[in-house]
Formats: structure tokens, C-alpha cells, sequence
């Protein structure tokens, strides 16, 4: 079985975004940017399944410009064979990573593709399921556990209410969730290693998709503050403030 | 202009959250319908047909509907869509899993998440963890929407006086199967409904050490929640994450006990009406955000806020 696990380069999680001065973007000059950190859970998910002995091959695959490549290097230093870049400078939506991931799809011939659950930017949560619907493949949602059984795939999946198990035909989509693993730390000697493993670079007109973006960002805003608030010295006085000042118990 | 709401349930009532979703349809403007797919589910396309502003309940009933598989729900709501501007869901769990399917069939952008309507093609949703609140326009013939729930008042659940019709079945997609289901069961109010919530973090230690939690939110008649940390340590089901990739809540009154704060926490309770924190650094983020901060060991000042109730 080949696997396919998509990265995406975002915004580091110990880094609070905030919009442009002027209101008309995310301001992300000189902010540290990852590997979206749902993704590097897919990228272990992957790799484990090889060890297991059960995958002839892991491919990661990134969308964006030319920074992606060491996005795909940290995939392949965790232990992904080789990397896809899908280059371009355009504002990527997740309709339009779909479409991308579709067409590399098409000629990878994965049996799995791994994905994160949600981007931890766009906040959007819709890649995936995406992915699935264009492929006509079944979708394991928010996995926490991803099994092979008897020629299908068992996912175990946080839902609202607690864990649900599906189980799916192959080939799938499968998106993480937090508790699938837990990813492992880079090793110097396998960040060496990464650099001589390939990674081909491919452009969006060479697959033939339109990513023109379907949402236009009117306005980027700070969220309301809320107002400062206030310590207080001990229980007695916290609930006295809780009855009487908040009126909420 | 009409919208189509996709119904959230289990096949016997109609979950809370599609009343908020159906909130959001009735902002954007115009009339609204809501989808009942399920499986023996008439008593839900009923209840769905007495929500006020209601006009009709579609109701598609078969054995392939019954636990709201995306591969069997998509192209039944894609099947019906045709005279729909607007197709929303609550931001749930099962509104996440299909509505972006739904879109992608459809060739449609998903807007995921909202928290406010500007106009019928403009939207106002949280991106970077709520660091950043956007304002999207969307270019697409069709609106996929999901629909955060805490941002819109729910609509009466009686009052209305729709007409329930049947609607087709599309056929059962064979893709994926149902196998089984392991729900947290509690006597306490719905995370996402409670009017009061006291969440654990890392700083409780235990899942034994969680009946301190417990036991302050049972006195407050309260919901229990936890940060990430303590649902990765064990302490708790996955059920019960408040944050960023877990619940939004927005209750009356948030009580964050051995939480730091972080941005990913934060996400998912920063709009409660009132936030307490207890926690034995001063400094933790936490307080930043927090209403009233009470600085203090939590195993101390938990069970004397017990007491100080009982007063
Ligand atoms: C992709 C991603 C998604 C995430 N999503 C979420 C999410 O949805 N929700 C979420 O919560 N987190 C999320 N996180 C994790 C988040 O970044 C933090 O790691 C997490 O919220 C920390 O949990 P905590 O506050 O319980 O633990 P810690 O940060 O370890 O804080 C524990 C606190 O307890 C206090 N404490 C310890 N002992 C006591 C005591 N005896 N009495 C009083 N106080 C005490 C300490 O002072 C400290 O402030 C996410 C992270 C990533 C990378
Ligand atoms: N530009 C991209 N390149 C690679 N993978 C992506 C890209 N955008 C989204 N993805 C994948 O889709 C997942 C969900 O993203 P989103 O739907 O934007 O929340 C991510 O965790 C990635 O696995």
C-alpha cells in the first residue's frame, strides 16, 4: 500500500496572529512558520503504518510557494521516502488543495491519504472531506485510531459525544485528530538523511486545476477585548463577587 | 432566497444545535427548510416541523441515514439542493464531517465556522485560534455554511407549523459502514448547552484528582470541561476539550481550574459572559482573560468554594 500525507506550512501554534494594521490581512511578516502540527500527526501515522511493515511507500505532499520545501524536509527527516512540491505563490483555499491533492492523487495511485484535521490558520476543517467527495473515496473524519481490517480500514473518531468507529472501503481519506499518536522528535542524523531523499516540484498549470480562491477577505479584525478583570484575595470573596457583583450563581 | 438546514439528531430528538444553525439561516434572510435524514426518525421530522419559522421539513428516512455517514448524507443533501442559496449545519462534529463534502460536490467554497451575517453572500468568521475575525464575501452561486453555535441564539423549538414531505433517498453509497459507538455518558448539562462550566487542566494531576472539578461543578449544577493537556494525560474523555480543535462554549460563567491559558484554550471560551480562574501562578495567561482570579492551590481553594457555596 502507498500512502500520500498532505503537509501545509502555517503559522507556528506558540504564535499569536494578529490582522495588519490596516485591516486587509493577516499580518505574517516575520512570523514563524511549522509544519500544521494535525499534519505532522498524519506524517507519523504514516510512518508508523510503514514500520508496521504495512505501507511500500510514504509520500508527503505540500502546497504553496518554494518555503513548503522544508515543510517536506521535516516529513521526510521524520521519515516520509520522498516529497511533492506543489509550487505556487497564489492564496491556496481548501476547495482548491483538494483539487491539487486530486490530481497528484491521480497519479501517485495511493490506497491512503492523510491529512490533518483542521489548518490551524484557516481554522477551516474541510480539506479532506473535500479530498474525499472529489475522489468518490469514504472519509475517516477526526481519527484518533486508524486500523487495517480485512481489506478495509477501521477509524476510531472524536466525535461530539465521545468515540465512534467506522469502518471503510479502500482507498480512503483519513484526517487526524490529537490523540491518533504522538509525533516523534527530528534526529539530527535524519534531517541529514532528508536532504538526499527526492523532492519533485510540480505547478499547478502542469496539473491542469484552477485555484482561483471563492472567498475574498473583506476584512481582517482584531476579536473584541474583554475588559481587564480583577484578582481577588480569597473564596470568600469570589463568590460574594459571583452572587452579587456577576450575578451568574 | 431560501435556505436548506441540515437537522443534526439521533433519530429521536433533534439536536439542540440545529436551533441555532436554523438562527443563523433566518438571519441571512428569506425562508427556511430543514433536512431530517435518519433512520426511524419521524418523531425527529416532527419536532423539526415545530420550530418556529420552520416553512417545511424534508425528511428522508432509510437504514443508510441512520448514524449520518458523510458518504450517504452528501449527495442526499447535494440530490436536494438544487432550489437552495444557502445550506447550512451546525459546526459540530457531524456538521464538520459533511458539510465540506456537501461543498466540494457541489464545486462550492465552504464557510466554516460563522459568527455573524453580513449580508447573503458576506460572513464573519474566526480564523488564527480567534486571533483574527474575518469578514468573507463568497463569489459562489450556493453558500455552504456551518454555523458556530454560541454566536446565534437559538430559534423557539415550538411555535412553528411546517409541513413535513418526503423526500427521495438517494442509494446507500457502500462506502462506509457503521461499526459502533462509545458515548460519555453523564447527568450533567451538554458542554456546549450548559449555562455554567468548570473545566481541569494539566494542574489537577489525576482523573482521580478530577472529583474536585467534579464535585465543585455538581454543587453549581455545572458542566465539566478540560483543557487539551488533561484530556492527552487521560484525566478525561476527548469529550469533554474545550478549545481552538475541541467545544466552543460560551456559557453565562466559565471556571478554568489549573488551566495556563493557552491561545488554543482560549479559543474555545474566551467569549463566556463571566470567567473565573484558579490557579497557583500568578502569572498564567489565564488571568489575562479571566473576570475574577483567584491565585491559590487548587486542591485547597476547589473544595473551599464547595463550601463557601453551601453558605
Ligand atoms: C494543534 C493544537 C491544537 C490544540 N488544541 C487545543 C484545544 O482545543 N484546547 C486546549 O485546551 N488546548 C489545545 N492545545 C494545547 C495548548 O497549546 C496547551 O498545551 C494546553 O491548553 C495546556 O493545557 P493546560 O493549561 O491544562 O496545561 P498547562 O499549560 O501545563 O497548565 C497547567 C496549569 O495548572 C497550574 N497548576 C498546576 N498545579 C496547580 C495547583 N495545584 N493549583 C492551581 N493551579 C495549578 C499551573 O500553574 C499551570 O498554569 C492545542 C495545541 C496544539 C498544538
Ligand atoms: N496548502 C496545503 N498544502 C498541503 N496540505 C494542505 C494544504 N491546505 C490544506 N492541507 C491539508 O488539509 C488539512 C486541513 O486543512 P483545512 O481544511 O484548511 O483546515 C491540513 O491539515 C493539511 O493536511
Amino acid at each position: 500500500m502507498k500512502i500520500l500525507v498532505a503537509v501545509k506550512r502555517a503559522i507556528d501554534y506558540n504564535v499569536k496572529a494578529r490582522p495588519k494594521a490596516d485591516g486587509s490581512a493577516v499580518d505574517l511578516a516575520n512570523v514563524k512558520m511549522s509544519m500544521n502540527p494535525f499534519d505532522e500527526i498524519a506524517v507519523e501515522e504514516a510512518i508508523r503504518i510503514q514500520e508496521a511493515g504495512n505501507a511500500s511507500e510514504t509520500i508527503a505532499v505540500s502546497i504553496g510557494p518554494k518555503q513548503c520545501q522544508e515543510t517536506l524536509r521535516t516529513a521526510m527527516a521524520m521519515g516520509v521516502d520522498r516529497g511533492i512540491l506543489v509550487e505556487t505563490d497564489e492564496e491556496i483555499q481548501p476547495l482548491a488543495a483538494a483539487k491539487v491533492l486530486k490530481a497528484v492523487i491521480e497519479k501517485e495511485q495511493p490506497e491512503l491519504v492523510l491529512l490533518g484535521k483542521q489548518a490551524i490558520d484557516d481554522d477551516s476543517n474541510q480539506t479532506g472531506q473535500m479530498l474525499a467527495a472529489l475522489l468518490g473515496w469514504p472519509q475517516g473524519t477526526f481519527a484518533c485510531g486508524v486500523a487495517l481490517a480485512d481489506g478495509g480500514l477501521e477509524v476510531r473518531r472524536e466525535i461530539d459525544g465521545g468515540i465512534q468507529t467506522v469502518k471503510l472501503k479502500l482507498p480512503a481519506v483519513v484526517t487526524s485528530d490529537l490523540r491518533l499518536n504522538e509525533p516523534r522528535y527530528v534526529k539530527l542524523p535524519n534531517i541529514m538523511k532528508a536532504k538526499k531523499k527526492p523532492l519533485d516540484t510540480l505547478t499547478v498549470d502542469e496539473l491542469g486545476v484552477d485555484v482561483t480562491p471563492r472567498l475574498t477577505l473583506l476584512k481582517a479584525a482584531e476579536p473584541p477585548a474583554r475588559q481587564g478583570g480583577i484578582k481577588v484575595p480569597d473564596v470568600a470573596t469570589l463568590v460574594d463577587k459571583l452572587r452579587n457583583e456577576a450575578k451568574v450563581i | 432566497m431560501t435556505a436548506l438546514v441540515v437537522a443534526e439528531h439521533d433519530n429521536a430528538a433533534l439536536n439542540p444545535a440545529t436551533l441555532n444553525a436554523i438562527a443563523a439561516a433566518q438571519a441571512i434572510g428569506g425562508d427556511v427548510d430543514v433536512l431530517v435524514a435518519g433512520s426511524g426518525s419521524q418523531p425527529v421530522a416532527d419536532a423539526a416541523a415545530q420550530v418556529a419559522g420552520v416553512r417545511k421539513v424534508l425528511h428522508a428516512d432509510a437504514a443508510h441515514y441512520g448514524h449520518a455517514l458523510a458518504e450517504n448524507l452528501a449527495p442526499l443533501v447535494v440530490s436536494l439542493a438544487e432550489p437552495y442559496e444557502h445550506i447550512l449545519a451546525a459546526a459540530t462534529t457531524t456538521g464538520k464531517n459533511v458539510m465540506p463534502r456537501v461543498a466540494a460536490l457541489l464545486d462550492c467554497a465552504q464557510i466554516s465556522d460563522i459568527i455573524g451575517v453580513e449580508s447573503s453572500d458576506t460572513f464573519i468568521r474566526p480564523i488564527y485560534a480567534g486571533n483574527v475575525i474575518a469578514t468573507v464575501k463568497s463569489a459562489d452561486a450556493k453558500k455552504v455554511i456551518t454555523v458556530r453555535t454560541t454566536a446565534f441564539d437559538p430559534v423557539a423549538a415550538s411555535g412553528g407549523s411546517g409541513a413535513v414531505e418526503a423526500a427521495a433517498s438517494a442509494d446507500d453509497a457502500g462506502l462506509s459502514e457503521f461499526v459502533g459507538e462509545e458515548l460519555t455518558k453523564s447527568d450533567r448539562p451538554e458542554l456546549t448547552a450548559a449555562d455554567i462550566i468548570v473545566s481541569g487542566g494539566r494542574g489537577v494531576g489525576s482523573s482521580e484528582n478530577f472529583a474536585v472539578i467534579e464535585a465543585l461543578a455538581d454543587k453549581l449544577g455545572a458542566a465539566v470541561g478540560a483543557s487539551r493537556a488533561a484530556v492527552d494525560a487521560g484525566y478525561v474523555p476527548n469529550d469533554y476539550q474545550v478549545g481552538q480543535t475541541g467545544k466552543v462554549v460560551a456559557p453565562n460563567l466559565y471556571v478554568a481550574v489549573g488551566i495556563s491559558g493557552a491561545i488554543q484554550h482560549l479559543a474555545g471560551m474566551k467569549d463566556s459572559k463571566v470567567i473565573v480562574a484558579i490557579n497557583k501562578d500568578e502569572e498564567a495567561p489565564i488571568f489575562g482573560v479571566a473576570d475574577y482570579g483567584l491565585v491559590g492551590d487548587l486542591f485547597k481553594e476547589v473544595p473551599a468554594m464547595v463550601e463557601a457555596l453551601d453558605k
